[in-house]
């Protein structure tokens, strides 16, 4: 057996994809450099090449396979002299991020953050019967956009990549197609100088997307977002409106280093003016960009890369708008309260599962609009279980969760059996080695220990 | 005097800078040389009026900052008059629209919008156009399609040329209007600007109004280019120098950059060379430059004297000039009784128009 050619990595959140066509088949001769397959990732179709030269031995996975896990072996290949030649150790790795080297695949502290889990209750004011879709996260702000667009003359997209290159996460994915480029724009890299234009053509009566790459970037156009969309209304005494969507992914995500690894949402929810959103689940995610395109308020809307690719059940309803600063109670409990946001959800719902098989009766809420914040729904289920862990994936200082624990022991301090505890990521810039990384990012086994802490257990 | 990029003024330093790329400009369409505007004695009346209105109105702004009606930061437009006349009567209200940064009174003025209500709002005033709630730097018409009124220097190039994507997306026929100082053409959103306006052909008139002292900086001293009108030249926009003490030369210029704009060649950028009297704000004693020189400049360059020699060689009496003075008195004096004696506004104002909805 010569070289095994692996399933690449070609991103770094990705974990599967679809081997979408061989460009060569078993006996070829190839070289370095040569196509060998077509791999679609879930955010673009990408040509895998070759590294070594040698002859295409076997192929073990069929064109069209969907969900091949990274790292799997796709195919086999005779490396240079022949069939029996041994492979060379460094060369063995067809993708340079696939493990054939090394014994033991460093793992991100991401991989366990994006959690699948649902709410296990329905939203009370769907009614009976209503039809679900599954649908990725990602299609959901598409199907969003997509909507009211249709709806809405004035509303217009505008970021790098996503015209042409259908979004650099694919999340403006067909929106060329259907609205042109009037009003599918693509920027040039210059995110205060568009951030400002979206800001503008706002105040002009137009109602702008403005998607940035990651929220990393908008810090270069925070100025707009805070001095021009934030407070102009107020200054002008309410004459002049800014009905503006700045949106794009927000958070970890996996082992891109400190400078695109941050969540800003305590960072807007700081700001008079601006209302901030940042929903977990894919209907959230559908129904409150409708919502935020609608509002005549500028609105900050933070999604989240690793979640991008999760399916979740979206309601098969006609106009799906859901309100904006209104919480959800995803699980209900009568013990403790687990109170997240965002990607936090889904842990907060696995640590809700294990606490279960410990006889602890968890409640988790979903925050999804952090401002204004939904301190009433908190308030009335810390009542019910008198004691409450805020989780949050970002840093602990000035955080929503010391908003939270501020709000509880001013307005629910009878209410408390226990202290408020807050689980957090660590409070250093997040760490690119995989081992240090997941130790600064919050997993469920945290919320689970802060949890039983809480009840005394 | 309009002294446009093409052809390039013949200096060593231009030849000097870009000898290979003279032959690529001057393939590229220019707008022509402008030419001072022709204005009838009645337009020349009502620049005088508008004019005299602003230095009035600013004189007394400069009164009520004194006795401490006015707090905070306030900066004055004097000198600069026929800046904002001059371009502004060109304009097609309600069409057109008008960005500006904080230095904001006289084009609020120039648009004809009430002083009383910019005085009131001068002084934190219910009445006040923002009620109040915005102050010297923050004031707005939506009504009049004047966007501000911007505190962040630059900020309002950027939203201007946001102003001037609308215009485009809605095909309204509007041309937007961005002013800034020679302080702001250093910041980089600027050119961000620049670059996305020439690129998708936006109907914006980028105006540089060059007052010599970005606070207490003068042009030489914070710009490696100095002339600033060719600052857009990189981004292919072109430039125009105007004398901007001369409202005929302004309005003149105005007219070509309209042209320019409406046939749909994308942005073009005005250096309105142009003099502050008084300091940066309230508070800048303005020891960067010579009692000589501000002295030298209203003597020989006073922007309303100018209109006064055109409107005397239009055959208009002194008597005459003399009455627009004191009807201009006398509504600056009202404007003033009504920002000193309306009310502040009602408490409750302090959480109104934080959010437009409700959620």
């Amino acid at each position: 057996m010569g070289i095994e050619i692996k399933m690449p990595a070609l991103s770094p959140t990705m974990e599967e994809g679809t081997l979408a066509k061989w460009l060569v088949k078993e006996g070829d001769e190839v070289k370095s450099g040569d196509i060998l397959a077509e791999i679609e990732t879930d955010k673009a179709t990408m040509e895998f090449e070759a590294v070594d030269e040698g002859q295409i031995g076997k192929i073990l996975i069929a064109e069209g396979s969907e969900g091949v896990k990274v790292g799997t072996v796709i195919a086999t290949m005779a490396g240079e002299g022949g069939e029996e030649a041994p492979a060379p150790a460094p060369k063995a790795a067809e993708a340079p991020k696939a493990d054939a080297e090394a014994p033991k695949k460093a793992e991100s502290g991401t991989s366990k953050l994006a959690s699948e889990a649902r709410a296990t209750v329905q939203d009370p004011d769907l009614p009976e019967g209503t039809e679900f879709v599954k649908t990725t996260v990602r299609e959901a702000l598409r199907d969003a956009m997509a909507e009211e667009m249709r709806k809405d003359e004035r509303v217009f997209v505008m970021g790098e990549e996503v015209a042409e290159y259908q979004g650099a996460y694919k999340v403006t994915q067909g929106l060329l197609d259907e609205f042109g480029d009037k009003r599918v724009i693509d920027t040039p890299i210059t995110e205060y100088g568009f951030a400002g234009i979206g800001a503008g053509a706002a105040m002009g009566g137009l109602r702008p997307v403005i998607e940035f790459m990651t929220f990393n970037f908008a810090m270069q156009a925070i100025d707009h977002i805070i001095n021009s969309a934030a407070k102009t209304n107020y200054m002008s005494g309410g004459q002049m409106r800014c009905p503006i969507v700045f949106r794009g992914p927000n958070g970890a995500a996996s082992r891109v280093g400190a400078q695109h690894s941050q969540n800003y949402g305590p960072w807007y929810a700081a700001v008079p003016g601006l209302i901030v959103i940042a929903p977990y689940d894919a209907a959230d995610a559908k129904g409150l960009l409708k919502a935020a395109i609608r509002s005549t308020d500028p609105v900050v809307f933070l999604e989240n890369e690793l979640l991008y690719g999760r399916s979740f059940d979206v309601p098969k309803v006609d106009d799906y708008v859901l309100p904006i600063g209104k919480a959800r109670i995803m699980r209900p409990g009568k013990d403790v309260t687990l109170v997240s946001y965002s990607i936090g959800v889904g842990l907060a719902l696995d640590a809700a599962a294990t606490l279960a098989e410990e006889g602890i009766d968890a409640e988790v809420i979903d925050l999804r609009t952090l401002r204004p914040l939904d301190t009433a729904t908190v308030l009335e289920s810390l009542k019910k279980t008198n004691r409450l862990v805020v989780v949050e994936e970002g840093w602990p200082t000035c955080s929503i969760a010391s908003e939270i624990a501020a709000v509880v022991m001013e307005q629910g301090f009878d209410d408390l059996d226990a202290p408020v505890l807050r689980v957090t990521n660590e409070d250093v810039p997040l760490p690119y080695a995989a081992n240090l990384e997941k130790l600064a990012l919050i997993d469920a086994a945290r919320v689970v220990a802060a949890a039983k802490k809480v009840c005394y257990k | 005097m309009a002294k446009p990029t093409t052809p390039r003024a013949a200096s060593a330093k231009a030849k000097a800078a870009a000898p290979a790329a003279a032959g690529a400009d001057h393939n590229r369409p220019r707008p022509e040389t402008p030419t001072d505007y022709k204005a009838s004695k009645e337009e020349l009346l009502e620049f005088y009026r508008q004019m005299v209105l602003i230095r009035r109105f600013e004189e007394k702004a400069g009164q009520l900052y004194g006795l401490g009606f006015i707090g905070g930061f306030c900066h004055l437009y004097i000198g600069q008059e026929a800046v904002a006349v001059g371009i502004q009567s060109a304009l097609v209200p309600g069409k057109d629209s008008v960005i500006t940064g904080y230095r904001d009174h006289g084009h609020m003025l120039a648009y004809g919008i009430d002083p009383k209500v910019i005085m009131a709002e001068l002084t934190g005033r219910e009445a006040g156009i923002s009620r109040g709630k915005g102050g010297s730097m923050h004031m707005f018409s939506v009504e009049h399609k004047f966007f501000g009124g911007h505190g962040i220097v630059g900020a309002q190039v950027s939203l201007g040329a946001g102003l001037g994507f609308a215009h485009k997306y809605n095909g309204d026929g509007g041309v937007c209007v961005a002013y800034f100082g020679d302080g702001a053409a250093n910041q980089g959103q600027v050119y961000e600007s620049f670059n996305m306006a020439e690129l998708w052909k936006l109907p914006i008139i980028f105006v540089i109004e060059n007052n010599q002292y970005a606070m207490g900086t003068s042009v030489n001293r914070a710009s490696s280019e100095d002339q600033l009108y060719r600052r857009g030249e990189s981004f292919r926009i072109p430039g125009i120098q105007v004398d901007g003490m001369d409202v005929l030369a302004v309005r003149g210029a105005t007219e070509e950059a309209l042209k320019w704009v409406q046939e749909g060649n994308g942005p073009i950028l005005l250096e309105m060379k142009t003099y502050r009297y008084r300091g940066h704000s309230m508070s800048d004693p303005a020891k960067y430059r010579s009692r000589e020189e501000v002295q030298a400049m209203r003597d020989k360059s006073d922007p309303i004297e100018g209109v006064k020699k055109y409107l005397l060689e239009a055959g208009v009496s002194e008597d005459d000039i003399k009455l627009i003075d004191q009807d201009i008195r006398k509504v600056v004096a009202e404007a003033a009784d009504f920002a000193e004696t309306s009310p502040e506004p009602e408490l409750a104002e302090l959480y109104t128009d934080v959010l437009v909805e409700q959620y």
